[in-house]
């Protein structure tokens, strides 16, 4: 019994250490972001704020760049993102299970292929092709080249087959036709699924980083992760500015993930995370 | 488009649906966006790395060749990039991979708190490089950063690890790790969980210790998920790239030391606006890429029945 309970104190010891150390940063984000100009400059440094209730640097910050701004932005993208892909993905997820036409599994297979192209590899085309459209500096542009998705598409297709043929062919034979089918029976079975390919896509578009490098110019279209890094580059060196404007990033994916850390888990467990 | 395509749809077997047609109206609006931003800057960006002299604007170009590739291959700073993105996948991954496995094993005890525990493994995940990359920056600081004051407590001089070009591989490899570590994990609990208990219950019976349940049991067991989990890292090891904005004010190291292949062709694009070369270095990423993925494939097979 005791060599027991040794084992379950070296277990929890090592969790706790390996806990803190994911979490650290985090916790150093917040507190220094709480922090005054004067426990700045402490070294080393305080592990704690002199006032918990200090919030100077989030206004400043507020006041500095417009962080509403890039809020309300990244909602917009990533909201649209997720309705116009979450769209394609069924309906492309429903052709490549259930309907049968001539090259089916010739041009699935060639997705599978195109899956492997890492993105970075097709920015120099798309930046000439959004330049092209005349859509270069607006929100449309960070949401039109990921309307589609063949990741997601592939793992829905995967659980759209997993559903029996029998059902399918009952509802047909009860007149329905096969856009009835897929929305009043298929998605709602493969609601599980969806949740998890929306969540790990709204982490996608919310992150999102290098295409809006690239394609955003102006203030007033910046996203919250790509108006940080602005504000870093021209706001220059105040850390503690810095820290509170990356926990206005971070805060919501945080919730997110308390709220959805199942789907969040079991999605990647299945597929494991793009990019 | 949607709401036509219902409104046509009342009389059954009318208009589109119920043709052989139907399926690509399904496959259409998925279709058109995997044409347009993938297919077509696939095959785009294999002709400009071989178009020599060519320019974005215009679109004129002086002829086919290897040109572009020479050029590159011959770039000091590619040459490095190379060498940099080898040494983060290098370290990162099998460091990643080993402290992954070590706090997967723990998570897949049953014991109280378990949830709080994951969710503290597991939080970096959801985070956008850049911003945690800010934070990462602060403490990396030499002067008033944690990481220097805690190794200070054990007599280590202060490292200037974002400021001395010798050091700032070492930021960008332990900040990758730390990175690396929630994906990892959850890849390889879930390969845990997949083990049937009952090996483990043999193995009590006959009175094998714990490090020897770990090392004749779950170790073999695990076998592809860890070479599976390794691959998939491999290549996310070998895109390095955004976080190296927020460490170094978006250059690339202190010095321009520390390109890394995606950076390299993110500044050849974007910075010195030379097309063929940032084409060829994507193709050269590519086939990184592909050579790991190949791998995967082959590993993924022959351990299916495992």
């Amino acid at each position: 019994m005791k060599k027991f309970n040794v084992k379950k104190f070296f277990v929890y010891f090592f969790l706790v250490i390996g806990a803190l150390i994911m979490i650290f940063p985090f916790y150093w984000m917040i507190i220094n972001s709480l922090k005054t100009a004067q426990d700045m400059t402490l070294y080393p440094p305080s592990w704690t704020p002199s006032n918990w209730f200090n919030f100077e640097n989030y206004k400043v910050a507020f006041e500095k760049a417009p962080f509403a701004l890039y809020f309300l932005n990244s909602i917009i993208v990533t909201i649209s993102c997720l309705i116009i892909t979450t769209f394609t993905t069924i309906m492309g997820a429903f052709a490549f299970s259930r309907l049968k036409f001539k090259g089916r599994d010739l041009i699935f297979s060639l997705l599978l292929g195109l899956m492997m192209v890492p993105f970075e590899m097709l920015v120099i085309t798309n930046y000439m092709t959004v330049a092209k459209i005349g859509i270069i500096d607006t929100l449309f542009v960070l949401i039109l080249p990921f309307t589609s998705s063949i990741f997601y598409t592939y793992i829905l297709r995967n659980f759209f087959l997993s559903i029996p043929d029998s059902l399918y062919y009952s509802a047909r034979i009860d007149g329905a036709s096969n856009w009835k089918y897929l929305w009043r029976i298929m998605v709602p079975i493969a609601k599980p699924s969806l949740v998890t390919i929306t969540i790990l896509n709204a982490i996608t578009c919310w992150n999102s980083f290098y295409w809006t490098l690239l394609v955003i110019n102006s203030d007033a279209k910046r996203t919250l992760p790509y108006g940080l890094y602005a504000f870093m580059t021209e706001g220059g060196s105040d850390m503690k500015l810095m820290m509170a404007a990356a926990t206005i990033t971070i805060v919501p994916m945080i919730i997110l993930f308390l709220f959805a850390r199942k789907y969040i888990v079991n999605g990647v467990a299945r597929g494991g995370l793009k990019g | 488009m949607a709401a036509a395509v219902l409104g046509s749809k009342k009389k059954s077997g009318s208009g589109i649906f119920n043709t052989k047609w139907e399926p690509f109206i399904y496959l259409a609006p998925f279709l058109i966006g995997i044409i347009v931003f993938t297919l077509y800057p696939v095959i785009n960006i294999v002709l400009i790395s071989f178009k020599e002299g060519y320019r974005q604007i215009t679109g004129a170009f002086t002829g086919y060749g290897l040109g572009n590739y020479a050029r590159i291959l011959s770039d000091p700073y590619f040459i490095n990039a190379l060498k940099n993105t080898a040494m983060y996948v290098i370290f990162v991954v099998p460091i990643s991979t080993v402290l992954s496995l070590f706090f997967a094993n723990l998570l897949n005890q049953k014991i109280k708190g378990i949830a709080i525990f994951q969710t503290a493994f597991f939080l970096p995940m959801v985070t956008s490089v850049t911003a945690i990359g800010l934070v990462w920056k602060l403490m990396f600081n030499d002067r008033i950063g944690v990481i220097n004051a805690v190794l200070g407590l054990f007599g280590v001089e202060p490292i200037g690890w974002l400021i001395d070009p010798s050091m700032n591989i070492w930021a960008l490899i332990i900040y990758g790790i730390w990175n690396m570590m929630p994906f990892t994990i959850i890849l390889l609990l879930s390969g845990l969980q997949n083990i049937d208990p009952l090996y483990y219950t043999a193995a009590r019976v006959d009175g094998a210790s714990s490090s020897k349940q770990f090392f004749r049991i779950t170790v073999p067991l695990l076998a592809p998920t860890i070479g599976l989990t390794c691959i998939i890292n491999m290549i996310s090891a070998s895109k390095v790239f955004g976080e190296l904005f927020p460490l170094f004010n978006g250059s690339p190291g202190t010095a321009y030391n520390l390109f890394t292949v995606v950076y390299y062709i993110y500044y050849e694009f974007s910075v010195s606006r030379h097309l063929g070369y940032a084409a060829a270095a994507s193709i050269i990423l590519f086939l990184i890429v592909f050579v790991f993925t190949m791998i995967q494939l082959y590993v993924q097979r022959k351990w299916k029945y495992y």
